[in-house]
């Protein structure tokens, strides 16, 4: 992928990052166009959370640089990256009694001061993220009572609370039905802001992303749009499987389906 | 009620039914300031009814004709003995419970919100443990001779305990279960070198002496003592105060405090240092009062919801009105023998907490 020249965005430029001993992120650079959706795929251990984590200045580079509209996160600030980046995890849980309102209040903690209360701001974005995922009516119901696809939905309610403009998603489909994946990346796709979302389901990815970045061994091997990037010989060399790739999905874009037996 | 939520309600009014949220908020804070006025209101009077109960009769009248003669505001009637009963030896006791109770409710909340585990309690990191071995070595062993007093032994030992286990929990990874499982170690070992200078060096007079302290026990404490809990106290509830949104942060674990903005390493160190400081002073003071920070954070979360900027000013004073009459009833119930404040801390705690979890245990 390459850089269009202004550095408008969060984009990730030649980042590397070591665990164990092992290079996880191997010099790899990330350049979302803004407000589109990015599908981040890859194998188990490819380096897909850990680039998100790196995209949201939770973890640090060992090498290279994470820029937030030309500035390196370093300089920012955490607060000041949290009112820009928001984060859903695959999974969420909470030992704490919160009410679906608690939980999306989360979101404001990055725009409030220490001692302040919730301001008329604050209630505003939450009144308004609530409404936008359909959650308004649940707003007093406790946490612990929600299904698997809710629960998402309240962590994306959350997210959006943060008034992002970059939502990094880790693979946020991982625990629900079809339904629910149908349902959750469609909001997360029809948001106003610039997503990169890790995903496992190839179909999937083709169906809602602009853009595919395929991972493997901490590399990136893939970018482009759904119909360049996934092909039968990409899904051979990067999941060592077969495959069937048409271009009959919705609005023609690439369908998979798998055969058995590995590829060669 | 605050101004914003004053004029959310406000708002509501002049829209009936559109926005049942604000109006759901307004009410909120409505409840949240009767339920503060009123707090403190049973705070002063339970310290003050407090007082007077005991073998010496006393009334409310006395307390408070003392209580202004010694801040310079009219004369005493009382004579000499009751003025010292009063001002000398309840006032302190019982102030000093309210302040403990306090104490280790917050310490307690901020533990449980930190540390994610609502089993944890201001002793999770050994502070007790150390503060005991602490008490027992210049008790039992005389360590210090007469320069050293049990409360600045056991001060010690708290410091040295709490370091070890951070010194430990970072050696291990600093991950929040290791912080947990240091905290076990740390305990297990100071309470095996307690239980070792007991056996092997008190006599009998000195390991009930000993045993009284560790279950904790308000009695005998005058104003020092309670001047520097307090002192502490106020600190350490304005630092957490300070860092009320960022506990509610750590809600989702430390990934989700981080990309919400939190140093949650800085935070993690504050807190644990200011909370393990107001424990080693509280437990220098009056011995390892149990049960009170497991349990009025729990209770507390249940009036409140779980929002740190409501929850620990609520838990501080529930912890407060709690300790004092618990205190009362520990040195009155069986006059002229005192019972240790920690066993009836549990014996009415339990049943307590059992109906607190019971009320809000989960449908799913």
């Amino acid at each position: 992928m390459t850089s269009n020249g202004t550095a408008a965005g969060l984009r990730a430029q030649r980042v590397s990052r070591e665990a164990g001993g092992r290079l996880v992120l191997d010099g790899v650079c990330l350049v979302p166009p803004p407000g589109a959706t990015v599908g981040l795929l890859g194998p188990n251990g490819s380096g897909k959370s850990t680039l998100l984590r790196v995209l949201a200045g939770v973890l640090a580079p060992a090498a290279g640089v994470v820029t937030l509209d030309g500035e390196p996160l370093a300089a920012i600030g955490r607060r000041t990256v949290a009112q820009r980046v928001a984060v859903v995890d695959q999974h969420a849980d909470t030992q704490v009694e919160l009410r679906v309102r608690d939980v999306v209040g989360l979101g404001r903690i990055p725009h409030r001061r220490a001692w302040s209360a919730p301001s008329r701001a604050d209630e505003e974005a939450v009144r308004e993220a609530l409404e936008r995922t359909g959650l308004a009516e649940r707003s007093d119901q406790s946490w612990h009572t929600l299904s698997g696809g809710e629960r998402q939905r309240v962590q994306i309610a959350r997210a959006l609370a943060q008034q992002p403009r970059e939502l990094l998603l880790d693979e946020p489909t991982n625990h629900l039905d079809i339904q629910h994946q149908l349902e959750l990346l469609s909001l997360v796709t029809s948001l106003p802001v610039t997503g990169v979302i890790a995903l496992h389901d190839l179909n999937l990815a083709a169906m809602f992303c602009d853009r595919i970045v395929v991972m493997k061994e901490g590399r990136v091997v893939a970018a482009g749009t759904p119909t360049e990037v996934i092909t039968e010989q990409l899904i051979a060399d990067v999941y060592r499987v077969r495959a069937v790739v048409t271009q009959d999905g919705p609005d023609g874009r690439p369908s998979v389906r798998f055969l058995p037996g590995r590829a060669e | 009620m605050t101004d914003t939520e004053r004029v959310a309600a406000v708002r509501t009014e002049q829209a009936p039914g559109t926005d049942p949220h604000h109006r759901a908020g307004g009410a909120r804070g409505l409840r949240d300031g009767v339920l503060w006025a009123a707090g403190v209101a049973l705070l002063a009077l339970s310290v003050a009814v407090a007082v007077t109960i005991g073998p010496a009769r006393i009334s409310v009248a006395d307390v408070w004709s003392a209580v202004a003669a010694h801040l310079g505001v009219g004369d005493s009637r009382l004579t000499p003995i009751r003025d010292g009963i009063i001002w000398n030896l309840r006032m302190p006791r019982t102030l000093l419970a309210a302040v403990c109770g306090a104490g280790l409710a917050v310490c307690g909340t901020v533990m449980q919100s930190l540390l994610r585990n609502p089993l944890a309690d201001p002793f999770v990191l050994g502070v007790s443990s150390g503060a005991s071995t602490g008490a027992v070595v210049v008790v039992v062993l005389g360590v210090g001779g007469a320069a050293v007093s049990i409360s600045t032994g056991a001060f010690i030992g708290a410091l040295c305990s709490f370091a070890l286990v951070l010194l430990l929990s970072h050696t291990l990874g600093g991950t929040t279960d290791r912080v947990v499982l240091s905290g076990v170690a740390a305990m297990q070992l100071f309470s095996a070198l307690t239980s070792f200078v007991v056996m092997t060096s008190a006599d009998a007079e000195q390991t009930r002496g000993v045993l009284f302290w560790l279950l904790g026990s308000l009695s005998g404490v005058g104003w020092t003592d309670v001047w520097v809990c307090f002192t502490v106290l106020v600190v350490t509830l304005l630092i957490c105060l300070g860092h009320a949104r960022t506990l509610d942060a750590f809600a989702f674990g430390q990934d989700a405090a981080a990309a919400l903005g939190v140093n949650v390493g800085r935070t993690r160190i504050v807190l644990l240092c200011t909370t393990a400081l107001l424990t080693a002073a509280l437990v220098s003071s009056a011995g390892a009062i149990g049960f009170v920070g497991l349990v009025l954070p729990h209770a507390a979360r249940a009036l409140t919801g779980s929002g740190h900027r409501r929850l620990l000013p609520v838990t501080a004073l529930a912890g407060a009105v709690f300790l004092v009459w618990v205190d009362t009833l520990a040195r009155t119930v069986l006059d002229p023998q005192e019972v240790p404040v920690g066993v009836v801390t549990a014996l009415i705690g339990v049943p307590a907490f059992v109906s607190v979890l019971y009320r809000t245990r989960r449908t799913t």
